[in-house]
């Protein structure tokens, strides 16, 4: 465990006034914050140790402590110790208690927004109560990946997540995007000294579909027809997300034309009844293996068209 | 008897007591547009889906000391980070798309 030199961490002189450590604390809080700083761990573990720094320099009694002992705090426990033991052997009293994070266990306080050097000097939840005399602050904000395939993302649907052992059940709005972060509120960790509880982010991994792409709520698909469809016109029916789409070919269609279906695309995110559109490039199939019969008849037609 | 819209109300002296705030400091943001505050038969509320951002704007005047003018510029450059970031996600995808992942 090692020693954290609380001045140095809001860059404050040993002999710095109160005011002069709740000047430096807001300032590092302004730039440090995660609420100015959201998703950056960086910035969150460096508000963590401010926020420990002012912990301790803004209470007089652990400011004195941490005076008294300083880089010595481990054989000044021990001293403490050995003190109490004293007075208790030689009727100093009443019994008192002393609790160390070890007799709580960290996570009953979320210890973890606290050095084990704090909790070993102070114990892990800090102490003190109301807005102005101790620092509350929200809970950890909890990030998470959740992966969808595209079909999954065309439909608004419930999945149940776990989340630090709790079991959460969230609605996915159709039309979610690939790498989009939605937030639930108050489902990250555990709030400090009755601060609110962090709030959960969870980002979508969309997986590409083989056959489908898409671009914002436009859909895109390939589809194959034969070329006498392609020359004489035709129908055919075609697999989308929605379902079922029996499509009209006309006459003369180009290898690599586009057509486009209005409103048989991605449903808008949190806009129910609205949609992208689907556009469909024809791949026209050339024969590859013809019979003689075939192969005159091409020749004829070559012959007609060359005539032309 | 509540209604549904009523159920989505917080009674603004119940909240300011419970985050132990003064109601002025809400009446400010009130007046520069952050928060709304409702006020129906003589008592003022706020809207529950307004508390993440009041808590957010409570800490940043309260534990950051940050005045009325500063959070109304921070919450504009954090609402056009939030928009930047969506933008970038659409770019993403739109490269995705002509990558051909």
């Amino acid at each position: 465990m090692e020693f954290i030199d609380y001045y140095k961490v809001l860059g404050v002189d040993k002999n710095a006034t109160e005011k002069e450590i709740k000047s430096a604390y807001r300032k590092l809080a302004r730039k440090l914050h995660p609420d100015l700083n959201p998703n950056d761990k960086e910035a969150k573990a460096r508000f963590q140790q401010i926020n420990e720094a002012n912990e301790v320099l803004s209470d007089p009694e652990k400011r004195a402590k941490y005076d008294k002992y300083g880089k010595d705090w481990q054989h000044g426990e021990e001293y403490e110790k050995a003190k109490q033991y004293q007075q208790q052997s030689y009727g100093g009293g009443g019994r008192r208690q002393t609790f160390t994070s070890a007799d709580f266990g960290a996570g009953d306080f979320g210890g973890s927004d606290f050095s084990d050097f704090f909790a070993s000097m102070f114990g892990s939840a800090g102490g003190g109560a109301g807005r102005g005399s101790q620092v509350k602050f929200r809970g950890e904000d909890y990030n998470a990946e959740l992966q969808l395939n595209l079909t999954d993302a065309f439909t608004t649907h419930k999945q149940t997540l776990t989340v630090n052992g709790k079991k959460i059940r969230i609605t996915i709005p159709a039309g979610i995007e690939h790498g989009q972060t939605i937030k639930i509120p108050g489902h990250g960790g555990q709030g400090i000294n009755g601060g609110p509880n962090g709030d959960l982010y969870i980002t979508f991994s969309i997986a590409s579909h083989p056959g489908i792409k898409r671009q914002g709520n436009n859909l895109y698909i390939n589809a194959k027809i034969d070329l006498y469809t392609a020359v004489l016109g035709g129908s055919v029916t075609l697999d989308t997300l929605s379902g079922k789409v029996k499509l009209n070919i006309k006459p003369g269609t180009q290898n690599g034309s586009t057509v486009k279906l209005k409103g048989k695309g991605f449903p808008v995110y949190k806009k129910e009844g609205q949609f992208g559109d689907l556009f469909v490039t024809w791949d026209v199939k050339l024969p590859e293996k013809i019979s003689e019969k075939e192969k005159a008849l091409f020749t004829e037609l070559k012959k007609l068209h060359d005539e032309k | 008897m509540k209604n549904k819209r009523d159920e989505h109300l917080i009674a603004l002296d119940e909240f300011c007591v419970y985050y132990k705030i003064e109601q002025n400091f809400v009446w400010s943001l009130h007046e520069v547009g952050l928060v709304h505050i409702e006020t129906i038969e003589d008592c003022n509320y706020v809207e529950e889906e307004n508390l993440s951002a009041l808590e957010k704007f409570i800490r940043f005047y309260y534990d950051m000391d940050i005045n009325i003018e500063g959070i109304e510029a921070i919450n504009h450059l954090l609402e056009q980070m939030n928009e930047m970031k969506h933008e970038l996600t659409r770019l993403k995808n739109r490269l995705r798309f002509y990558e051909g992942e």
